[in-house]
């Protein structure tokens, strides 16, 4: 069945109809909340456990990347607002506009992503065979400053004096690395397929004052998305800056 | 009860907002104030969802029932937070909290 906004029989009006969308989808995110709730429960524990590995771990990732990478999702949820305000004031144009937008800003978060990734399986800090912390500032690449590098090798060192099992340690930051931020990647991934699906839509004209319920669906999700970085950047990148 | 079409100009101040917290946040990373640096990170991301949540996702402007089930889920979280954690700093683990020596050994 094609839906058109027209009024169901159990509403009483088009706006009872779209607010209760928008409780099931709420209610949906109420799972959602406890379902990262569990990871970053999981998080807290161990991080208070083991806190120096914990530092060591969050201080090899790229700020510059994971700082460029808020900003970008931020600005998604700008346009991903903006459309759902296109929709409401039948600018059919501007959602289309806006959701792509949405969409392109969602792929650059996906593909810095990607390098970020890339860049822990070069330095052997993916959890298992081969995980090492002290890999990086031993095997230095012809692009690295020497002198960055010495520094790295001597924090390195310390984090190992205060903890000798950093090793052990360090892959329990990085298991908890991958899958919050695993997961978070496949809620996106699955968002960008919802926007495929609305820009599709928005190109057929299907979004118009009187109907603008996906766009607002889709729009409450992909905040929600937003709203977990919001707390992974500065739990997983910030920890132990200040030094 | 009509719709409520948030302005874009609401939009564009919260987007200014975030990207400020965002600022701070990297900015209070980088200070030492020892144990309270967490508890600033954790209230400018706070501050920073609630303003995505209240304005971005609409929920000022919701009705009652939608807002109570969006408290809801906060009231959980801080349920299996706080029960969870009071747990784990009560009990004896024994001098650590896992065998990570010997279970994760690299």
């Amino acid at each position: 069945m094609h839906r058109t906004g027209r009024l169901y029989g159990q509403f009483e009006t088009l706006e009872q109809q779209k607010e209760t969308a928008a409780l099931g989808m709420w209610v949906f995110l109420v799972t959602e909340v406890l379902f990262f709730g569990g990871l970053f429960l999981a998080y807290t524990v161990n991080r208070s456990a083991f806190s120096t590995a914990f530092g060591a771990g969050s201080n090899t990732l790229d700020i510059k990347l994971g700082g460029f990478n808020t900003v970008v999702l931020i600005m998604s949820s700008l346009t991903m607002a903006m459309a759902v305000w296109s929709a409401q004031v039948g600018k059919k144009k501007l959602v289309s506009i806006f959701l792509i937008a949405t969409l392109g800003l969602g792929t650059i978060f996906l593909g810095v992503k990607v390098i970020e990734y890339k860049q822990k399986f070069d330095h052997h800090l993916i959890p298992g065979l081969g995980f090492d912390m002290r890999y990086r500032s031993e095997h230095p690449t012809a692009t690295d400053d020497p002198k960055e590098m010495a520094i790295e090798k001597e924090e390195v060192e310390k984090t190992f004096a205060v903890d000798p099992d950093t090793n052990a340690h360090g892959q329990l930051y990085f298991s908890l690395y991958f899958a919050m931020t695993g997961l978070h990647a496949l809620h996106m991934i699955v968002g960008a397929g919802l926007l495929v699906w609305l820009i599709k839509g928005s190109f057929a004209g299907r979004f118009t004052p009187q109907y603008n319920t996906p766009v607002e669906i889709v729009g409450l999700y992909w905040h929600f998305v937003d709203i977990v970085w919001i707390y992974l950047f500065p739990l997983l990148y910030l920890i132990d800056r200040h030094r | 009860m009509s719709e409520h079409i948030v302005s874009p100009k609401i939009y564009l101040a919260i987007f200014t907002t975030l990207m400020a917290g965002t600022g701070m946040t990297v900015w209070a990373a980088f200070q030492n104030f020892g144990k309270f640096n967490i508890v600033i990170a954790l209230a400018i991301a706070t501050i920073k969802a609630t303003l995505v949540v209240l304005y971005f996702m609409h929920a000022r402007y919701s009705p009652k029932r939608t807002q109570l089930v969006i408290v809801c889920s906060v009231f959980w979280l801080a349920i299996m937070l706080s029960l969870t954690l009071a747990d784990y700093n009560t009990r004896r683990h024994e001098g650590r909290l896992a065998s990570a020596t010997t279970c994760y050994r690299a």
